[in-house]
């Protein structure tokens, strides 16, 4: 392999790491606060993904109503982007606030609150195949994609818009998990579920900003994808999700660096197996890695073991 | 008399049902959700030893039985049928009336066997990182068999019709059936045996203080091990018969929405609950069937139809308890005298 080829594959596998990376945000964010895994944070991303479809083919006029003014397309995508953010974070609030709060309030097993997870991502899922039929969708091209070649290597320019996304959302969700109010209150509840109401902080409030920021960034990479990979199905969101959730625990559950780093570890390892052996063992090699992985440091890159009291 | 009623109840039953079998009182499909039950059965029960009486989160359960399936297939294939694949027949087509038991058994010990995958992580990881340590067997499994290419990869695995058709050829009663009969009696006899010996005590002193438990004297590492080689290996029984009512499997039946099935039956009859868990694997499948004219809402319809239920009863429809502290009258049939079951 020549250094071309490995620069290739890594700009590669840092694209695909950054969707991992997005999604396993939401797993975690909602991890650290509530320890709940919530299973149907995938699905949220194909709901982001259908928002900003049926949002940009309406800013296009594609629909009967015509609009009476036609903007750039690159002024649509930040619109719809920002927009799709905004309604997927309400999606996931409101799942929030109809399957799990209840069962929250009444104190259940968390494992009760995971299954259901699972069942509200089976709902979005089918729900989404029978509302809008089994159809691809062609999400329509809106920013115009230049490939630049440097050297051997090429890269487009959607390929560096979402690697610098998320590095931009990396900076960002960290300071306000470490700066601001509500990030402290999000470090408070997962350290100290009791005593946090106590101090008068309101605790529900601060698991609604938790979804809707996990869903948001959901939504970015829904959008993003949809950018890069312009195809949209019901069941996107079930591997990719599946695959973010392992991205989250290889990086320490509850921890942000640890999404960004499993996303992008994950990301590594299946672009680098896919190019050096045939890709249909990329699935058995990546995850025998992160089996041995996780059976030499259980807690993940940057989970630290909860001491336990007897 | 007492002692061996649920015994007598279940033989009975199921000699009714082979009768009426036999005698086509039931029609084939009929049969299939029968059949189908059983094999839920022994998936749920077997998955309630890990995620209710241990309390931990497996995710995989579908990967275990995805082995048992195959390795019972093949070998069936292999010994009993000329193949294209494996050559002609090793033994006698007839004898697979009496080896039939001895290859589900072998497919059960090969899944025990890749159960380990799990049990040895699992002395050192709880939790939620040993669930993706299920989840990753699960994957491991189905892609390692979608990459050997002399059991069908992708494509699937068939030949099981000739050994059930060989099997009625020997004697005509339904064989399946019988198999599947033997095979649920068994799984719920043994893990209920388990439950309620010292390795079941153990086994819930694991999930309720690992720490403690490892204090006052329990070897946790020998009970995770036999808990999930045990789970596994009922899993891969499970598999081995659903393999044979189908008489074709390929790795896409052996997903994650499959173990999620199973994780659902579980939640769905309570956790560490035997009896639950067979009452919510035979409702389980029956709503299958009921909503199957739904088409593509039958997949909105039931895990909307969970969500409520998990709403008003979040401990699954027994919770902690057995049918037996449900409805304290049974206790006069079927639990011995002077036992506290």
């Amino acid at each position: 392999m020549n250094i071309d080829t490995l620069v290739q594959n890594l700009l590669n596998a840092l694209q695909w790491g950054s969707f991992y990376a997005l999604i396993a945000l939401g797993y975690t964010l909602v991890y650290g606060v509530l320890l709940l895994i919530n299973f149907a944070h995938g699905d949220i991303f194909m709901v982001g993904a259908y928002i900003g479809f049926f949002l940009a083919t309406f800013l296009l006029g594609q629909y009967a109503l015509a609009l009476p003014f036609s903007l750039p397309p690159h002024v649509i995508f930040l619109v719809t982007l920002l927009l799709t953010m905004i309604l997927t974070a309400f999606a996931g609030v409101t799942l929030e606030r109809v399957a799990y709060r209840p069962l929250r309030r009444k104190g259940v097993n968390r494992l009760y609150v995971v299954i259901t997870a699972l069942m509200c991502g089976l709902i979005l899922e089918n729900g989404n195949l029978a509302l809008l039929g089994a159809n691809r969708r062609n999400f329509p091209q809106l920013l115009d994609n230049t490939v630049y070649s440097l050297g051997g290597v090429t890269f487009s320019d959607v390929k560096l818009l979402v690697i610098f996304a998320t590095i931009a959302v990396f900076l960002l969700l960290e300071t306000i998990v470490r700066k601001t109010k509500l990030g402290m209150a999000m470090r408070a509840i997962s350290y100290d579920r009791m005593a946090v109401p106590l101090m008068g902080i309101p605790v529900d409030t601060v698991i609604v900003f938790t979804f809707a920021l996990g869903s948001s960034m959901a939504a970015l990479a829904g959008v993003l994808f949809a950018t890069a990979y312009p195809v949209l199905e019901p069941y996107m969101g079930a591997l990719v999700g599946w695959k973010a959730f392992i991205a989250a625990v290889i990086g320490g559950i509850g921890e942000i660096r640890g999404a960004f780093a499993g996303g992008f570890l994950l990301g590594f390892v299946e672009i680098f197996v896919a190019a050096f052996f045939p890709s249909t063992l990329r699935d058995l090699i990546a995850f025998s890695i992160l089996l041995v992985f996780l059976s030499i440091k259980p807690t993940g890159i940057f989970g630290v073991a909860r001491a336990t009291k007897i | 008399m007492r002692k061996y009623s649920s015994h007598l109840l279940y033989g009975s039953f199921c000699l009714l049902i082979l009768i009426a079998v036999q005698e086509n009182f039931l029609n084939a499909y009929l049969q299939l959700i029968i059949m189908f039950m059983g094999v839920n059965i022994i998936l749920s029960t077997s998955l309630n030893l890990v995620n209710g009486y241990m309390g931990e989160f497996s995710v995989g359960h579908a990967g275990f039985m995805a082995v048992g399936a195959y390795v019972t297939s093949v070998l069936n294939v292999w010994l009993f049928t000329s193949d294209r694949v494996f050559g002609p027949a090793v033994l006698p087509a007839g004898s697979v009336i009496y080896l039939f038991p001895v290859t589900l058994l072998m497919g059960g010990i090969v899944a025990a066997l890749v159960g380990l995958l799990v049990a040895i992580p699992s002395f050192k990881t709880r939790g939620d990182y040993l669930a993706i340590i299920t989840l990753a067997v699960n994957y491991i499994v189905k892609s390692a068999i979608e990459n050997i290419q002399v059991i069908g990869g992708a494509r699937g695995f068939m030949g099981m019709r000739n050994i059930v058709s060989s099997m009625h050829e020997v004697v005509n009663v339904p064989w399946v059936m019988i198999w599947i009969f033997a095979g649920t009696g068994f799984s719920v006899w043994l893990i209920h045996r388990f439950v309620t010996s010292t390795y079941g005590k153990g086994i819930v002193a694991v999930r309720d203080d690992e720490i403690a438990a490892n204090i006052m004297g329990v070897n946790t590492r020998r009970m995770k091990m036999v808990a999930f080689m045990l789970s596994s290996g009922l899993a891969g029984i499970a598999g081995g018969l659903f393999a044979h009512i189908l008489g074709y499997i390929n790795p896409g039946s052996f997903t994650i929405m499959k173990s999620t099935e199973v994780m659902v039956m579980v939640y769905l009859g309570g956790m560490g609950s035997l009896s639950g868990s067979v009452l919510s694997a035979v409702g389980f499948t029956i709503i299958l069937e009921l909503f199957r004219p739904l088409q593509v809402i039958k997949w909105v319809a039931i895990p909307l139809l969970l969500i409520l239920l998990m709403l008003f009863r979040p401990e699954g429809l027994l919770g902690h308890r057995e049918l037996t502290d449900v409805f304290p009258r049974l206790r006069r049939i079927f639990v011995p005298q002077g036992k506290r079951a």
